[in-house]
């Protein structure tokens, strides 16, 4: 159901951004990067949580979902967007980039969520591999090379629009009659379906929302760095991702964007912890699995929706 | 007909690696029901503990001898067994009535932090490192065609191997048990059949021919480095998924099919840098089309 609360916190949100965008020429250059990473990590962890938290599949692949959407909307940007009115076309060209990376993810997700969970994980992360394959050999996108020049479109009013969009939408889709079908789904599969549920149908389609937020992302990443490389969405930046829906606790949508934010400026403040990140992260996944499966958050009771 | 032959002969000596890697991967998910996504990196392990022990054991035996090769083979390989049984005691036993998705991430966890830290510079380090020749190499001339004497190996280590798993699996106790286990788990344990020590037992004898595998593929390959197990890993997952996860013989019917389209897609120009994305493809296409595996028997999953 959605809650008319949920509603004005969109709103609210939404307003927040423009206002903030509109005075963000006065902030320091650098913050407001680092604002904008918060931004887009908050649309990829939200829309991985979908996925891997409400409806209980693990995808390894969210960084493959987000080269998609970004190569797609930058290869729009530099080859079409020129001419157009800029405003308007970036939306659009986002959009385009997410529903290319949603259609992807009808294409791996069919097949692989057929069939028990961890299939998914391994296809999804054979599927990040062949993104890079095919990214680093297709010239029309820049080859090894990388694709250089995406205009600077990217600032915090669309980043944190798209960020209130994407948290709005999927909760809504969550606590909708309709997506109680996830988490049956994620919490026994064989009684879902024997309730009526097509499982299949509503993994896929958690699957494909998830993959069309992550293309959003992807496409606000690309024209927030204005480069992208092969190499840089490689699994590691899906592990990334799934640290923060862990951390956060999976199905736990206000945990998460907190994961997402403490775990992207954790890196800018403790530059020592660079060096020692991905042993960091993978001890916390370790001990988090067995202590502590809900997320670190589990402490804050989960607020029930009636 | 000579490119033919010649590929052929490069995809069985590839493909008996990955055999050898995905029948770790089968038998683990036979017993416990889940991909073991730390195999790769034990194979890393076992080469890296090679490389290490080698120098040591050919000042004792001699250089390139065949007593010092198969004398690094047993330590190695016991080292890994070591190992897998560790991982399994720690990190999987304690969620083995958790969901499973618990347990495939915990999963991931230990294979993350088995490489990263191998990577770190203070532990191994990301460089490539020159693997010893264990044994020397010969390359035999037949017309046009040359097979190496390291494949020849490959290819005899792995039948050899495989006699002995089949061996164990089929006519032991401890290999009865291992059916056992991986028919009913609870029926097993009210037949007396002591589940826990069988589930280590597995992960031992996994982590072993994951070991010899990673020997092999590194004596294949002139350097190592921690990140090394990922892709003969993936290959070799894909392999047995292929052949029927669960399942032995598929699991070896797979690795040569998938050593061959290694072999064969790398021999093409043009196709060698899509051969990987053809491996997943192929991983898709039977995941859409059999589920089961080419040699697997499709199960309903039952409450």
């Amino acid at each position: 159901m959605p809650l008319p609360g949920a509603k004005r916190w969109l709103i609210l949100g939404i307003a927040l951004a423009v206002i903030v965008s509109y005075f963000s020429p006065q902030f320091n250059r650098y913050y407001l990067g680092v604002a904008i990473d918060v931004g887009i990590a908050i649309i990829l962890a939200t829309s991985l949580n979908l996925i891997n938290g409400h409806t209980g599949q693990f995808s390894l692949g969210h960084a493959g979902f987000m080269a998609v959407g970004g190569y797609f909307s930058a290869w729009i940007s530099l080859n079409i967007g020129a001419t157009a009115n800029a405003f308007w076309y970036f939306p659009l060209a986002l959009t385009a980039g997410g529903l290319l990376a949603a259609f992807v993810g009808l294409l791996v997700g069919v097949p692989s969520l057929r069939l028990r969970g961890d299939y998914l994980a391994i296809v999804t992360l054979g599927f990040g591999e062949i993104i890079r394959v095919f990214a680093q050999n297709t010239e029309a996108i820049g080859a090894a090379s990388g694709l250089k020049g995406i205009p600077k479109l990217t600032n915090l009013g669309w980043t944190f629009g798209f960020a209130a969009v994407t948290i709005y939408a999927i909760s809504a889709l969550v606590n909708s009659t309709y997506g109680r079908a996830f988490i049956a789904v994620h919490d026994d599969e064989i009684a879902a379906e024997s309730n009526g549920i097509d499982t299949t149908r509503t993994k896929v389609i958690a699957f494909v929302t998830g993959a069309f937020f992550s293309g959003i992302a992807g496409g606000l990443y690309a024209h927030h760095k204005q480069f992208l490389s092969p190499t840089g969405f490689d699994w590691v930046k899906s592990i990334d991702i799934v640290v923060m829906v862990i951390l956060g606790g999976m199905g736990r949508t206000v945990g998460v964007i907190v994961a997402a934010i403490l775990l992207t400026l954790m890196p800018q403040f403790l530059s020592d912890f660079l060096e020692y990140r991905m042993i960091v992260y993978s001890l916390l996944i370790i001990l988090l699995m067995l202590w502590c499966p809900a997320g670190l958050f589990s402490l804050i009771p989960k607020r029930r929706k009636s | 007909m000579d490119w033919l032959f010649q590929q052929t002969i490069n995809g069985l000596g590839l493909g008996a690696i990955y055999a050898l890697i995905a029948l770790g991967y089968t038998m683990v998910y036979g017993v416990l029901r889940f991909i073991n996504f730390a195999h790769s990196d034990v194979l890393m392990l076992g080469a890296f503990s090679a490389y290490y022990i080698a120098p040591k054991i050919e000042k004792m035996c001699g250089n390139q001898s065949v007593l010092g090769c198969i004398m690094v083979s047993i330590i190695v390989a016991a080292i890994c067994a070591c190992i897998g049984m560790t991982i399994e005691r720690l990190a999987y036993r304690p969620l083995r009535n958790r969901p499973k998705l618990t347990v495939l991430i915990t999963a991931i966890g230990v294979s993350l932090l088995i490489q990263y830290t191998a990577q770190n510079e203070k532990v191994i380090g990301a460089t490539q490192l020159p693997f010893p020749q264990l044994l020397p190499e010969k390359a035999f001339q037949f017309g046009k065609i040359v097979i190496s004497s390291n494949d020849v190996l490959t290819i005899c280590v792995t039948i050899v191997l495989l006699i002995v798993m089949w061996f164990i699996v089929q006519k032991t106790r401890v290999g009865t048990a291992m059916r056992a286990v991986s028919f009913n788990q609870q029926a097993a344990l009210l037949m007396g059949v002591p589940v826990n020590r069988i589930i280590s037992f597995t992960f031992g004898l996994g982590s072993a021919l994951a070991a010899i595998a990673g020997i092999l593929y590194a004596m294949k390959s002139p350097s190592i480095e921690p990140l090394m197990g990922t892709q003969p890993g993936l290959k070799a997952f894909i392999a047995a998924v292929l052949g029927g996860i669960g399942n032995l013989p598929g699991a070896v019917l797979g690795g040569v099919l998938l050593g061959m389209l290694d072999a064969f897609a790398g021999g093409i120009p043009g196709l060698s840098s899509y051969r990987d994305a053809i491996a997943f493809g192929i991983l898709i296409l039977i995941l859409l089309l059999k589920p089961a595996g080419l040699l697997g028997r499709s199960t309903i999953e039952k409450v």
